[in-house]
């Protein structure tokens, strides 16, 4: 690490900790940028860099959702009776049980879709191209669809996680969500950003660019692939529930398993940015958070319609993203030697 | 969980006939991905979404008080033009390029289309009443209602004059041709763009037709455009690209396992165990086809 990478993560993480207190009005959304943030940076470790393009990451994220909130709850109250009553709340969280909880369904909201995605990743891995996007797919809408009809978790009408305690004053709760998601991200990009610099990653390049060739040269691609995926998985469920305690409520298709927005918000973001880099999910997820905002809240309604639109036009436009088309336009910086006379021949030959 | 299924025997056959007539359709709508994915070497997500627009088109119909069987006419003709439009302003961009680019553009196509449709024709589910009657068989135990049988027999047909279509008629050799080598096809003087944009809208002209089939005599909603997708892909996955018999197979069987999970599961887990059957039968083909890689070792 040289000197002005170190002051820019320093810059950064001044930055991070200081923005709820810069700008406390958007408390809520910078919590999101921080979830999508690390949803798209997970994507990218089997997405971008190992070329399994998945669809069914959101099940890693309902599942950590669903589980965090049923621990919270379960710890101290019978689960339901808690879905039952539904919004009139008849049992309290004291703050110590609370954090308590929360502390608690973190922790199995990382470790059960990490298992889940072992478990399940020697058979779906062993899917390749498209038909690994659509088993994905398929995943996750069979989730959704599922945990729809199951009653303990509130089935079709929804589960309210518990309420945020009376502790400090009323900013507390956003301050809390916050530096927890800025937590999560930084341990993530920490832990991305150490995978990246190791033989896995090369690996999972390997696999990217032709996996039996990287089968005969004698990696067990399997093992590997599995891993990459697990690694995904911890921090989708992570990022889920956080999202859980951040949104208030879940229902199984529009909050938890929606594969229609938070499903393909991952891919998009990890596109837009950029896919297989380590800072192109991070702009990605940045660019695409504050163009939504733009327009959710000035096109209300016809948010769906140009989320299509912006999907088409970026896949057809710009597949390779924003850190692609850097890399095309100052190729210096990022560390390639560039050959003049070669490129000039190039561009005659254009 | 419900096992009225295994004390009442009729229940079973009243299953089987209602999955057998539901499949044919099935079928049509995967013979229109069969056809797109053999030639365009595309997966096109936005499936689903022509039909159910396909199925919006003989519904309006409807309301205007012409008789929804008229749309099994009038909507392919419209979706044709729809999808070559769709052709010309996405998939063409795509045609030859990494899969996961098309799938990907293609949802984007799917959730513009679901959303439009949502705006345009509201969140209801409507149906378009065809007032064919029922017919009683078995001692009334079983229920058929006519306009099912309307449904499949049209189905049948359109898929006997594709058949014949692309058998017999200049276009139809062009596309097989592009679906065997496309570059060849190209230099023997063939316009492969025509003729994509050709099979896109017949399998727009497909799925119009199956839609229209569908509002007569299922329900339709914006949203459900998804899990007919995931039913042709599946299919196809099951049959394989250009075996017709084996789609029809296929589709009845896909139709009757829905049937069944409906009465077995409840109909809540009706959508759900579809999607859960898709993963199954990808992880079996996965099984499979690595056994047979290790022969070859």
């Amino acid at each position: 690490m040289n000197r002005n990478n170190l002051i820019l993560y320093i810059g950064i993480l001044i930055f991070g900790i200081a923005a709820p207190f810069i700008f406390p009005a958007f408390k809520v959304q910078l919590s999101i940028l921080c979830v999508l943030i690390v949803l798209a940076t997970t994507w990218n470790i089997q997405g971008g860099e190992m070329g399994y393009n998945s669809f069914g990451n959101i099940l890693f994220y309902g599942l950590g959702m669903y589980l965090c909130a049923s621990v919270q709850v379960g710890m101290f109250f019978p689960l339901a009776e808690w879905t039952e009553s539904g919004g009139e709340k008849t049992f309290v969280h004291t703050p110590a049980q609370f954090f308590q909880g929360m502390a608690v369904g973190l922790i199995v909201a990382a470790v059960v879709p990490t298992i889940v995605a072992g478990l399940i990743g020697y058979s779906i891995l062993g899917l390749r191209g498209h038909y690994f996007a659509i088993c994905t797919l398929g995943l996750g809408v069979a989730a959704g669809e599922i945990s729809g009809g199951i009653e303990i978790i509130g089935a079709g009408q929804g589960f309210t996680t518990p309420p945020f305690p009376n502790v400090g004053s009323l900013d507390s709760r956003g301050e809390f969500f916050y530096f927890l998601s800025f937590f999560v991200l930084v341990l993530t990009f920490i832990a991305v950003r150490g995978i990246y610099s190791t033989r896995f990653k090369l690996i999972l390049n390997a696999i990217r660019d032709n996996e039996d060739k990287a089968e005969a040269m004698g990696i067990e691609t399997m093992k590997y692939k599995i891993v990459g995926w697990m690694i995904s998985a911890f921090f989708c469920g992570l990022a889920g529930g956080i999202m859980g305690g951040l949104v208030g409520y879940i229902d199984s298709t529009d909050v938890a398993f929606d594969g229609r927005e938070m499903g393909v918000f991952m891919v998009l973001m990890a596109i837009l940015g950029g896919k297989g880099t380590l800072w192109g999910p991070i702009i990605g997820a940045t660019v695409f958070h504050i163009f939504k905002e733009g327009f959710w809240t000035f096109f209300l309604g016809w948010q769906y319609v140009a989320l299509g639109v912006l999907i088409v036009v970026i896949v057809i436009y710009f597949p390779e993203g924003i850190m692609g088309w850097l890399r095309e336009k100052y190729p210096e910086r990022f560390g390639e030697v560039v050959d003049e006379k070669d490129r000039k021949a190039q561009v005659e030959l254009k | 969980m419900d096992f009225m299924v295994f004390q009442y025997p009729m229940i079973s056959v009243q299953a089987c006939l209602d999955g057998i007539l539901l499949g044919i359709l099935f079928a049509l709508i995967a013979y229109g991905m069969a056809l797109q994915w053999g030639v365009m070497n595309i997966i096109n997500i936005a499936q689903g979404d022509l039909v159910i627009l396909g199925g919006y088109i003989a519904y309006f119909m409807y309301l205007y008080g012409i008789h929804p069987a008229w749309g099994v006419i009038v909507s392919p003709i419209i979706m044709f033009f729809v999808g070559i439009a769709i052709y010309k302003l996405v998939i063409n961009k795509v045609v030859d390029r990494d899969l996961f680019i098309s799938i990907l553009a293609t949802f984007g196509i799917s959730i513009l289309f679901m959303q439009l449709m949502n705006f345009a024709f509201g969140a209801d589910v409507v149906l378009a009443n065809s007032d064919y009657g029922t017919t009683m068989l078995f001692n009334n135990n079983v229920v058929l209602p006519n306009s099912k049988i309307f449904s499949a027999f049209i189905s049948i047909l359109f898929a006997i004059c594709l058949v014949i279509y692309m058998k017999k008629s200049k276009l139809g050799r062009a596309i097989r041709a592009t679906a065997q080598n496309a570059r060849a096809a190209k230099i023997l003087g063939v316009d492969t763009e025509k003729v994509y944009a050709a099979t896109f809208g017949i399998n727009a002209a497909l799925c119009g037709v199956a839609g229209a089939l569908i509002s007569i005599t299922f329900t339709i909603h914006p949203y459900m455009g998804l899990p007919y997708t995931i039913r042709s892909f599946m299919i196809v996955i099951v049959a394989g690209l250009g075996n017709l018999p084996g789609v029809a197979m296929s589709g009845m069987g896909l139709g009757v396992f829905e049937e069944f999970a409906d009465y077995i599961l409840g109909t809540e887990f009706r959508i759900g165990s579809v999607f859960l059957l898709l993963v199954l039968i990808l992880v079996y083909r996965r099984f499979k086809l690595s056994r047979k890689r290790e022969y070859l070792k």
